[in-house]
């Protein structure tokens, strides 16, 4: 980095230092100035060609597109300019004349681009005679992309995406003038396993998502940052809520992991953790049937079932690197052994960002289970004999045979929900899923990534790494937390991977535990 | 020699001193007429010096915007290590222009020796004549002339015998106006949809498949062989006015006049003369109104305007217009000039690639407002509200095109106000009978 040349120029009066190339936008960027676009994005080649951030240049004869424009020594931009204004305001103008202006109606309405550029430099009056606006009919883009025609403003995001990122080139700009639209190549549809993040990119609500479709508003969701829990990628997420119920996964950027993309599987596979079937008391077994109890006596009921037997943990890879760790000191704790299960699928990788894919193995938290000497199994229950507990760990058993499992004798459930086929479990302790809970995940490629809690949890249901640590200090290990940062703290002193982390120190871009051999994601 | 016309006596037939002669076509009659002995010369001669003699001779591009040849020539650097590329601008769609396609009918091998010596001269072994799609005749007679001079070992790995390589190839459009913008051009000629491209880089940093490139419209092209056989100083010399506008020009003029056609005249040509002697004036009966003198993109003369200009480069801005590519379009006092704009408009509309917001929403806009005015629909500030949008039409995008279709307007409305006026005013178009009505598709 020592050798890239700096330049320095006046933005709106202000000082900036850039590296030579960037873009008078970018640059305005670092200044705190968000330069009105909408063609512009950066993880996409330029176009300029919505003319939307035109900036006034002292002594350049015509206003400059500030996406494509490079900086300059001594170069004085005034983003506010009369002239600036005018002709935002301009650009405003003719992309509304045939816009439908149908926001009460639109999915995009509270987050759309074209409704906050008009609120701050529009026109506060229509100009439009009485010639009818263009009408083109809604068309089905196939995967989860609705295209709505008429509120389409050629940005060309999308198109470039496809062609640029996802090297699918599936979607074009049609027609000329102002018939264009945005085609789709006959015979194709937007199936790529990535091609969801055109709904993002699209700046208006020309592209919509059918899942989320007519479901909310934008401005009644709370959003969380979090981490998409359906792979080993980690792509950095915003979780989406209303009224606690998880309705919408979007990516969240992180250039070192996922750029600013999420695959269609991530992003939609959601569902699960709203599930309503959710364990919500502690229960503790009384003869053939479930008592509810409180936390005290389910974990003195699961302490004493587990006491003097060794611990075999099938836990699920969905689990945090907290989770993961008490119950790695509760296996060791006993001279026990864990195990887990991982659901598989084809790989889908996004060819225009290295390293970033949809990753065969569809659960967060592999790479910490390994680490903290879980065996990756397919049958979990072989070799269980006497003088053993299972504890199984929020795996959901699909797949595993009832009679083998019946056959064990002791069982304790810590999960979130009860499957059918444990219910001869003599404890049932019942937990937060990720979503209703703080943690880290360590991705594939060894960044230990932070996600926060965006619902509540059911009834009574706890954090996995609580229930497990008051059991753990229940049996005599003693293991007082009361935050999960505070059992990172304490797992970051005893594993030399986590070395040095902290909650703070990790912020919510991840770092990379030490000796990660794989290429920790996308070079800066 | 003139076509389809004779000659006028004061026109000075350089380009066009073959027109209309059908043996100018062939290889041979080429030959015996002095033809590829510039090409010879050149071949033989460094690079630099070509480009100097043309810089020497003050050839400006004859596709509209001037820019003189040698310097654009100077800005490709042979020997660089990357392969460079020659284009030749042959998709004459500017409307009101026909003179690059009597060029290409009748003096094939013209162009086709322009485009090896220009190829040679910026370091480039292919050449892309780039061909309006609908010049049907004119694209059977480039190719057969191509064809003949792969055959006569001019062209090919071996041109002329001197072992060096001079590759030209014909692409034919497909019905874009804008493939001819020189990068939208590129872009149609590398497979792509016909957009502009923004500008830096320039063509001759990164061009066509991203390697420098030299973009020369055909009638430039053209007048290099005469050029390089004749000298610069005898070129130099056709100068009539300026002396930054040197050399002979083709004007093809259409509309109201009693003898359309093309006309060679030498830069500097008063343009009076050039409407009432050359063309024969108005038609009979009437009177002119109005002039386009440069193809349909620049701004509209008055007669007043046209009757003092001086036909060059720097007479035509002189008087409130451009040279632009030569294509004269002439109104008399029948016709309606807001029934004019309104088509040139509607024309623009169509013809707009899409690409920035300006352009795509305005072009259609403001031809939709223009149309209501001539339908008698219009109010007295639709004539404002044209001339705003028409400000930010102009200036703001990648490429002129959405500048061209504001120039009409502004211009229109700025020389014939009260047409405009009358329309609004009486609700209906007062040159016409009847109740009102709208411009023919």
């Amino acid at each position: 980095m020592a050798d890239v040349k700096t330049v320095q120029l006046t933005i709106e009066g202000r000082q900036v230092t850039v590296a030579e190339g960037t873009s008078i936008l970018e640059a305005a960027k670092t200044a705190g100035i968000l330069i009105p676009h909408y063609c512009y994005h950066p993880g996409l080649p330029v176009a300029g060609v919505c003319r939307m951030c035109l900036v006034e240049v002292e002594k350049a004869p015509k206003l400059a597109p500030a996406c494509v424009t490079s900086v300059a020594p001594g170069q004085i931009v005034h983003v506010y300019s009369e002239k600036a204004l005018e002709a935002r305001k301009s650009v405003l103008e003719f992309l509304l004349i045939n816009h439908p202006l149908d926001c009460p109606i639109c999915d995009q309405a509270g987050e759309c681009e074209l409704q906050d550029y008009t609120f701050v430099e529009g026109r506060a009056e229509g100009r439009l005679g009485p010639e009818p606006k263009r009408f083109n009919p809604v068309e089905d883009f196939g995967g989860d992309v609705l295209y709505v025609t008429n509120r389409c403003i050629l940005c060309t995001r999308c198109v470039r995406f496809m062609d640029d990122v996802a090297h699918d080139s599936v979607l074009n700009v049609s027609e000329r003038g102002d018939r264009a639209v945005i085609g789709k190549a006959a015979g194709h549809d937007l199936t790529h396993a990535w091609a969801g993040n055109v709904i993002d990119l699209c700046p208006v609500g020309a592209l919509l998502s059918k899942d989320n479709l007519n479901k909310v508003r934008a401005w009644e969701l709370d959003r969380t940052p979090t981490v998409c829990p359906n792979c080993t990628q980690g792509c950095n997420a915003i979780a989406e809520t209303r009224d606690n119920v998880l309705v919408r996964l979007r990516p969240r950027s992180n250039a070192d992991v996922n750029q600013f993309f999420m695959c269609d599987y991530g992003r939609l596979n959601y569902r699960w953790m709203n599930r309503q079937d959710r364990v919500e008391a502690p229960l503790v077994r009384q003869g053939d049937r479930f008592g509810a109890a409180d936390w005290d006596v389910a974990t003195a009921a699961a302490a004493a079932a587990i006491r003097g037997k060794k611990v075999v943990a099938l836990v699920s890879p969905n689990l945090s690197n907290e989770a993961m760790w008490m119950i790695a000191r509760l296996v060791e704790k006993t001279g026990g052994r864990g195990v887990f299960r991982v659901e598989t699928g084809p790989e889908a990788p996004l060819p225009g960002v290295p390293n970033l894919a949809l990753r065969a193995d569809r659960a967060a938290n592999v790479r910490a289970a390994e680490l903290f000497g879980f065996q990756r199994t397919d049958a979990p229950l072989a070799g269980l004999g006497g003088g053993e507990v299972l504890v199984i760990a929020d795996d959901d058993l699909e797949g595993i045979d009832p009679l083998a499992l019946a056959s064990v004798g002791a069982v304790v459930v810590v999960g979130t929900v009860l499957p059918a086929t444990a219910r001869q479990a003599m404890v049932v302790l019942p937990t937060a899923n990720m979503s209703e809970e703080e943690g880290t995940f360590t991705n594939v490629a060894g960044r230990v990534q932070r996600f926060l809690q965006a619902k509540q949890a059911p009834g009574m249901a706890r954090p996995t790494w609580w229930a497990l640590a008051d059991l753990l200090t229940a049996l005599g290990d003693p293991a007082n937390y009361f935050l999960a940062s505070e059992v990172f703290a304490a797992l970051a002193k005893a594993r030399p991977e986590f070395a040095g982390m902290t909650y703070d120190s990790l912020g919510m871009r991840g770092a990379v535990i030490a000796g990660a051999t794989q290429p920790a994601g996308v070079a800066k | 020699m003139g076509f389809p016309h004779k000659s006028h006596p004061r026109e000075t037939p350089v380009l066009s001193e073959h027109f209309g002669n059908a043996e100018a076509l062939t290889l041979d009659g080429w030959k015996k007429r002095g033809g590829y002995v510039a090409l010879e010369k050149a071949l033989g001669m460094p690079e630099v010096d070509i480009v100097n003699v043309i810089k020497e001779s003050g050839l400006r591009g004859r596709g509209g915007a001037g820019f003189p040849t040698g310097m654009k020539w100077s800005f490709m650097k042979p020997g660089d290590g990357k392969p460079h590329y020659l284009c030749c601008n042959a998709d004459e769609s500017e409307p009101g222009t026909f003179k690059d396609r009597e060029i290409m009918r009748w003096t094939p091998h013209a162009l086709i020796e322009g485009c090896a010596i220009g190829a040679y001269a910026i370091g480039a072994e292919t050449a892309y004549i780039y061909i309006r799609g609908e010049f049907t005749e004119p694209l059977r007679v480039m190719d057969a002339a191509v064809r003949e001079a792969y055959k006569a070992g001019i062209l090919g790995a071996n041109a002329m015998g001197t072992g060096k390589r001079v590759d030209v190839h014909i692409h034919k459009g497909a019905g874009a106006y804008i493939c001819g913008e020189e990068t939208a051009m590129m872009n149609s000629l590398e497979g792509r949809r016909g957009n502009p491209r923004i500008k830096p880089p320039f063509p001759a940093v990164a061009g066509l498949f991203g390697k420098p490139t030299t973009i020369n419209n055909v009638e430039t092209l053209a007048a290099v062989p005469h050029i390089l056989t004749r000298g610069a100083a005898w070129y130099k010399a056709f100068c009539l006015s300026n002396p930054k506008s040197t050399g002979t020009k083709l004007f093809s003029v259409c509309g109201n006049v009693a003898k359309p056609g093309n006309y060679e005249v030498v830069l500097g040509f008063p343009f009076k003369d050039f409407l009432y002697d050359l063309c024969g004036g108005p038609p009979r009966g009437r009177t002119f109104k109005a002039v386009i003198p440069g193809g349909s993109s620049v701004p509209i003369q008055t007669m007043e305007e046209a009757e003092a200009t001086l036909m060059d480069y720097e007479g035509f801005v002189a008087q409130g217009s451009m040279l632009g590519s030569g294509g004269v379009i002439v109104y008399d006092d029948s016709q309606c000039m807001v029934r004019h704009i309104a088509r040139l408009c509607r024309f623009y509309a169509h013809e707009s690639c899409a690409q920035c917001t300006q352009c795509r929403e305005g072009t259609a806009w403001v031809t939709r407002i223009v149309e209501r005015i001539e339908a008698g629909g219009g109010a007295m500030k639709d004539l404002d509200l044209l001339l705003e949008l028409s400000e930010q039409m102009t200036g703001k995008t990648i490429c002129v095109l959405s500048d061209s279709c504001a120039a009409p307007i502004v211009s229109g409305i700025a020389k014939f106000r009260a047409e405009f006026e009358a329309h609004i005013t009486g609700k209906r178009c007062p040159l016409r009978s009847g109740s009102s009505s709208t411009v023919a598709a």
